[in-house]
């Protein structure tokens, strides 16, 4: 397809599916923090605004939720499918960490989720809210598993290569390894970002169509509070994480600089924009800041870094693409401040509610959190190129040896499968969005014939679907 | 001699798949049986008997894929990779037939009948695939090295494709007797009558897997019908006799429960009969578990994960069939 090959579709097909798979699971993580804390301070300040929110936000939870176990179910099998020689290599590492993720989340489930969805009229306020803080801390364990899998092929440690195949000698090392816990980081704060955007936009949404009510309000106002305190944060842990991508991965950093070679006694300038050019080896256009890459990169004023010239050809990521992924996600990270700040300046001068222009910037920022979540994801792994296992198995050794034939129709049946079906579920969640909290009693109506039992996460939202495309022919309602 | 992980991992991946095939089976093969039951209010009931419990059956295939990969890292990569195309179909019907099933009781009049369309297609697909993967699991796999050595298609055998036909037998009866425990009145009456000729058509399956695999497989046909084995393994095909009998006789009367465990004896004497033919390969036809199996530290390791989270789930799944016993009349729904 496209003149791509096997390997390239390989590439593909993984990175949509697990692309498709990640904006959900880092909403819940988002979400299931956000509503805990709702919980909490509807439990110490006994104002019903902060229950009308978490019925609210717990509904799109349940929904979101449900996408996530789906969407995941493909990618338990994607790594025998497409990448089977590199599941027989490092399969002993890998799927041991994937296990303890998908036993979390069943004992998560198992034990917490039906609780905090349909237990809210049966169980104790305590342990409902015991339930949610449960439901949290599973969804960041879940996430502390994946991030260690995915960090190890970063920069991996604790294991020797016996007989062609990677053993696991030291499983503390193998999970704590370099790259882990700035990854973590950055990948958990993300997710809060994220989900604090779009609650932000949502809020800011209601407010542009003259629905002001307390809860709109405060939906709006945690938000703004959330994007300014915890975008430098994630500023701070993304230079941290790049500190050590630069250690460790310096072909990385260099890509996504642009950074060809270096000249003798001459600082690192940052080049903003410009476009890497592969084949001629050199960032044409580049419009660049004098010093400012030794500033950011070494912390220094004259200090280098390696350039891409530096390593062979066939050991180098595709610049061109990572320069500009990297380029979205802090572009975006800068709007984002300045969300935080305009916020804070609104909210200072009693604008934040009703400055329209400003509410209109905030429902623009509401995907950017998970926009910028995946361009920092294929920057990290279009960055360890060429490498599957960085300076262990290159990609080209672990892919399955299927045509481009065949990979191009399962890619293209996985594409029209997704957008139907996640589209379906997007849709359905947008909708409950635009509905808006509603002011509840004190014991909210039951999900129909629910009759006190445990049931699926979609049980719980009461509202009706649409399909994202329509197979009947018919015009639509 | 100490733990004997390979073993113990094929015991507790052997039993997940079990568990995998006795619990998704009646829930695809209420899909399956939609084509023969058109009334809405009718569907809506099917539906809502697995309703509760329909998605942890899926745990059992995620834990599957994750822990095979972990501890038979060599089976997981062989069998995925050859079997690319039809795990595939299966993991797209399975997408299609959760989404359909949730979204049916979302949906209003004017898509419902889309999505009851989406998940009896996703029903047949998901089982027709996992059929296939069955039979050509039975055929073997060529293997160089570490590595799967054969083309994309050497899963499609006349073989495969009957195996997949029979699975989708399979789960109808599963649904079906599932059913006759799960409602009353007219459409279990209607189900009634539908067991019994399924059910043969089950026993003929098994019947021809049965003499076709010895045929076409020396080893297997050692297997079975050396001495003693012979003797040993008779009470195979007997209880699959006295099954088919007991299930015919009961399915005249009134009955609830018993078709449904016929069935599943019928369905794990058959699993039984697998094992005893292939054990112990994991990679047929000549890879053991030994072979494949991971490091120990990799196995051991998942071991401890497993041990303290597989009791919850059994006990979280006994909770919920248990609180959602008894007969589902119309519309009355979890949903």
């Amino acid at each position: 397809m496209f003149g791509l090959t096997a390997l390239e579709l390989a590439r593909i097909q993984f990175g949509f599916t697990i692309s498709a798979h990640i904006i959900f699971p880092a909403t819940t993580i988002g979400l299931a923090s956000y509503l805990a804390v709702l919980e909490g301070l509807w439990l110490w300040k006994k104002d019903t605004t902060y229950r009308d929110l978490y019925h609210f936000w717990s509904h799109i939870f349940a929904v979101n939720f449900a996408m996530g176990v789906v969407s995941g179910i493909v990618m338990a099998y994607q790594f025998g499918t497409n990448w089977s020689h590199y599941s027989a290599f490092a399969g002993t590492i890998t799927g041991p960490l994937l296990s303890y993720e998908v036993l979390t989340a069943f004992f998560l489930e198992a034990g917490f989720l039906g609780v905090m969805l349909f237990g809210w009229n049966k169980v104790g306020p305590g342990l409902h809210f015991v339930a949610t803080i449960m439901v949290a801390i599973g969804t960041l364990i879940s996430a502390t598993w994946i991030l260690a899998s995915n960090s190890w092929m970063q920069t991996p440690q604790g294991f020797e290569i016996l007989n062609g195949r990677v053993v696991p000698i030291d499983w503390l090392k193998v999970i704590f390894n370099p790259s882990f816990p700035y990854r973590l980081a950055h990948m958990t704060v993300a997710a809060y970002l994220a989900v604090a955007l779009f609650v932000g936009a949502s809020g800011a949404w209601h407010l542009l169509k003259r629905r002001d009510t307390p809860a709109v309000r405060t939906m709006l106002s945690m938000a703004m509070w959330m994007v300014l305190i915890v975008t430098p944060v994630q500023i701070a842990i993304g230079d941290q994480h790049g500190l050590v991508d630069l250690k460790y991965q310096p072909a990385k950093i260099a890509a996504v600089e642009g950074h060809w070679e270096n000249k003798p006694g001459e600082s690192l300038p940052l080049i903003l924009f410009g476009w890497p050019d592969m084949a001629a080896e050199t960032t044409r256009y580049a419009l660049q800041v004098p010093h400012l890459g030794s500033i950011v990169l070494t912390h220094s004023w004259t200090d280098q870094i390696r350039g891409l010239k530096d390593f062979n050809p066939e050991d180098r990521p595709n610049s061109t693409i990572v320069f500009w992924t990297f380029r979205v996600m802090v572009g975006l990270g800068f709007l984002m401040l300045l969300l935080g700040v305009w916020g804070a300046w609104a909210r200072w001068h009693n604008r934040l509610y009703q400055s329209k222009i400003f509410l209109r910037f905030a429902v623009l920022m509401g995907p950017t959190g998970l926009i910028a979540i995946l361009a920092g994801w294929l920057t990290t792994e279009i960055g360890r190129q060429p490498w599957v296992v960085y300076g262990v198995m290159r990609t080209k050794d672990a892919v399955s040896n299927h045509s481009a034939l065949e990979l191009s129709i399962t890619l293209i049946v996985f594409i029209v499968m997704y957008v139907a079906v996640f589209g379906t579920g997007i849709r359905y969640m947008l909708a409950l969005v635009a509905k808006g909290p509603q002011p509840q009693g004190e014991h909210p109506p039951e999900p129909e014939g629910q009759g006190g039992r445990p049931a699926r996460p979609l049980s719980a939202v009461p509202d009706r679907i649409d399909p994202a495309i329509d197979l009947r022919g018919g015009t639509r309602r | 001699m100490g733990i004997d992980l390979p073993v113990i991992w094929a015991v507790i991946i052997g039993f997940g798949l079990m568990m995998y095939v006795v619990m998704d089976g009646f829930d695809l093969g209420i899909g399956i049986l939609f084509p023969f039951i058109r009334d809405r209010g009718d569907r809506d009931t099917m539906v809502n008997t697995v309703a509760p419990v329909w998605d942890g059956n899926e745990t059992w295939l995620v834990l599957g894929g994750a822990t095979l990969m972990g501890v038979f890292p060599l089976a997981y990569s062989v069998l995925l990779s050859a079997l690319y195309i039809p795990i595939f179909f299966m993991l797209a019907g399975l997408i299609w037939r959760g989404v359909a099933f949730e979204f049916r009781f979302k949906a209003d009049e004017a898509h419902r009948p889309f999505w009851d369309k989406a998940f009896a297609w996703g029903s047949y697909i998901a089982t027709f695939s996992q059929g296939v993967v069955l039979g050509a699991f039975i055929n073997g796999f060529k293997v160089t090295g570490v590595s799967y050595d054969g083309g994309s298609f050497d899963w499609l055998s006349p073989f495969s494709l009957f195996t997949g036909v029979g699975l989708i037998v399979a789960y109808a009866l599963l649904g079906c007797t599932w059913l006759i425990m799960k409602t009353e009145g007219e459409l279990q009456h209607r189900l009634k009558a539908l067991a019994p000729p399924v059910t043969l058509v089950l026993v003929a399956t098994i019947v021809i897997v049965s003499v076709w695999t010895p045929l076409t497989h020396p080893s297997i046909a050692t297997r079975w019908f050396s001495f003693p084995n012979i003797i040993i393994f008779s009470p195979v095909p007997v209880l699959v006799v006295v099954t088919t009998w007991v299930m015919m006789r009961v399915l005249r009367n009134e009955t609830h429960a018993s078709p449904f465990l016929l069935a599943l004896l019928l369905l794990f004497l058959g699993y039984t009969g697998l094992a005893i033919s292939l054990w112990p390969n994991i990679i047929p036809p000549a890879i053991s578990i030994r072979e494949a199996a991971g490091p120990p530290e990799s196995m051991g390791f998942t071991l401890v994960g497993a041990l303290f989270v597989i009791p919850f789930i059994l006990a979280y799944t006994a909770m919920s069939y248990y609180v959602f016993r008894g007969k589902v009349r119309a519309g009355e729904g979890y949903h």
